[in-house]
């Protein structure tokens, strides 16, 4: 499977991460060494093995769902880049 | 110099119990070190004075007579793991000016045993990488030299391994995802184990693959690693991996007895054109082991050859979902927007000024890994294979194999800038004899082994059944007693 430039800037797009037009045949040039290599596992049989969900076999535990903790407006806020009111801001996102 | 830096963990916990020396003495003079080894490129925030402090109160309580295991130790806290109101960055611009409010459990259990933290240091960002050479503080740079070749200490761990190596602290810690305790502790020298999937509570640690991410300790000597595990580890109900089981006095296993052990050599590891060093040093491992009792024998983990393409898809797979929440928002840095700018703008510039390469190829290969129409060719079916990889362990622990000895790396330290040129998938080969463990989730330590023709450390794996890492490292130390590794990189930073 080959990506090509339209494919490599459709996934800088949905990993939000901006990607200049001329450095995308370079990054599309990365990504098929790496599914090159990654394409191997083709190779091994997997018909009826289960994909690994957690790699110990233990169950999660369950708590009570009852607050234990909170009231830290200003630490929660004290390394947000922008912080107003109480708020976390940011550019405006409605007309 | 009075020297106290180069002590080990043991040497010094016996001489502040006998108070024949102060806590204090000893972080001052791992201070001192740190001040004169900026070349190394290993402590990126020095933190000295809340050292003193902490050293000073570790002297009270050992005066007072009860003074937990690490009293008065002081280490290197690896840039991923939160510390409050200290620097935390996961040596990436994009958590330029981070300081936590509050403290990971790891370093938590690590202050409440008793230890001084010395400072952050350096990693590649989001441990990502296998040279430190990805860290927006610079290159960390290994204590030992050829000739006049600045070489890689290894990554991620990188800054742990050069201040450990460079006698800088006592100990320190590290994070491990696909080898980055193990193999930069074979490329300085020194011995790191990535204990079990569940032992250490990862919560407060920046992550980068949740499933595969362990923290551990990176120390002179497999003692000290024993000592400083126990205080690192146990339940924490913060996360939900982390293992109830119960945390054994580690230090008291090392009875050094490792008779009718079985140690099994996997063929796989046996790579074409592997040199000849790493295949004889490999051989003298297991011939130590049968002198000191062990029986050894063959054996085979036949899908060895698909962990690394399997850590590549479930890895960044991992990582691009973990590290969606770096967006310019809540925390960490924002791109300076223009006038009319939008918010995806905000995320985009943010994220793409912030990350570095290495970590926006990964992001993003992780991306297109989960993406509609490829998440069953690529995720699902590398899940698939890890499933089988994990098998291949049960099988031989199943027929009775105590431990799994490899070498920890397919060469030793190169130097730096080598990879520049190279592709990526040239760098992820430096994992292919680490990276089976974290998929399987098991315990790997490496140990220190002997030198290459150029005067560099090798490292050989020990690789253990789950939970037992204190039978692991029973049978380490008496690799380390056999090989008598004593060797120090001579000075020139």
């Amino acid at each position: 499977m080959s990506i090509d430039r339209a494919t490599a800037a459709r996934v800088a797009k949905l990993a939000r991460i901006k990607v200049d037009e001329s450095s995308l045949d370079i990054l599309a040039d990365e990504f098929n060494q790496i599914l090159g290599f990654i394409e191997q596992l083709n190779e091994v049989d997997v018909e009826g093995v289960e994909p690994m969900t957690s790699v110990s076999p233990q169950k999660l535990k369950r708590r009570m769902d009852k607050v234990s903790d909170g009231d830290q407006q200003e630490r929660v806020l004290s390394n947000a880049p922008d912080a107003r009111e109480g708020f976390f801001a940011v550019p405006k996102v409605v007309e | 110099m009075d020297g106290y830096n180069t002590w080990t963990i043991a040497e010094a916990r016996d001489n502040l119990k006998a108070r024949e020396i102060t806590s204090e003495e000893i972080t001052l003079s791992c201070i001192s070190a740190i001040d004169g080894a900026d070349a190394l490129g290993a402590f990126v925030h020095k933190t000295p004075d809340e050292a003193v402090v902490q050293a000073r109160s570790a002297d009270l309580l050992l005066k007072q007579g009860d003074a937990p295991s690490l009293c008065g130790i002081p280490l290197g806290i690896k840039d991923l793991f939160a510390c409050e109101g200290v620097p935390t960055q996961a040596a990436s611009k994009i958590l330029n000016g981070f300081k936590p409010e509050y403290e990971s459990t790891v370093t938590k259990n690590l202050k409440n045993a008793g230890a001084v933290t010395l400072g952050k240091v350096n990693m590649d960002e989001f441990a990502m990488g296998s040279s430190n050479e990805t860290s927006v503080y610079g290159n960390a740079v290994n204590p030992w030299k050829f000739l006049d070749k600045a070489l890689t200490p290894g990554g991620s761990s990188g800054g742990s391994a050069s201040a450990v190596a460079a006698d800088l602290c006592l100990a320190a810690i590290g994070t491990d995802t696909g080898g980055s305790i193990r193999q930069p502790a074979a490329f300085t020298g020194i011995v790191g184990i990535k204990p079990t999937y569940g032992r250490c509570s990862r919560w407060g640690i920046v992550a980068f693959a949740s499933s595969l991410d362990q923290a551990g300790p990176m120390c002179k000597s497999v003692r000290d690693a024993a000592i400083m595990l126990e205080a690192m580890c146990g339940f924490d109900q913060k996360d939900s991996t982390s293992s109830e089981n119960p945390v054994p006095n580690f230090e008291a296993m090392l009875t050094g007895n490792i008779k009718n052990k079985i140690i099994g050599i996997p063929r796989e590891y046996r790579l074409d054109g592997m040199s000849p060093q790493i295949e004889s040093l490999w051989k003298d491992g297991a011939d130590m082991l049968r002198s000191a009792g062990a029986e050894v024998v063959d054996i085979s983990l036949p899908h060895t050859k698909y962990a690394l393409p399997a850590y590549y898809v479930i890895a960044p797979a991992e990582a691009s979902s973990n590290l969606a929440r770096y967006d310019g928002v809540r925390f960490g840095r924002r791109a300076n927007l223009n006038a009319g700018e939008s918010i995806t703008e905000m995320y985009e510039r943010s994220r793409s000024e912030g990350f570095g390469n290495e970590v926006q190829r990964r992001v993003m290969i992780g991306t297109y890994v989960l993406s509609a129409g490829f998440y069953d060719a690529y995720y699902n079916r590398a899940r698939k294979v890890r499933s089988l990889i994990k098998k291949d362990f049960e099988d031989v622990f199943a027929a009775g194999i105590d431990a799994i000895l490899t070498p920890t790396t397919p060469s030793a330290a190169f130097e730096l800038g080598k990879l520049e040129t190279a592709d990526p998938v040239e760098m992820y080969l430096n994992d292919v004899f680490t990276v089976t463990v974290n998929l399987a989730g098991l315990p790997g330590i490496s140990v220190p082994a002997g030198l290459n023709s150029e005067g560099l450390p090798l490292g050989l794996q020990l690789i253990g059944r789950p939970w037992e890492e204190g039978d692991l490292m029973n049978i380490a130390h008496t690799l380390e007693s056999a090989t008598g590794f004593v060797e120090k990189p001579v000075k020139w930073w």
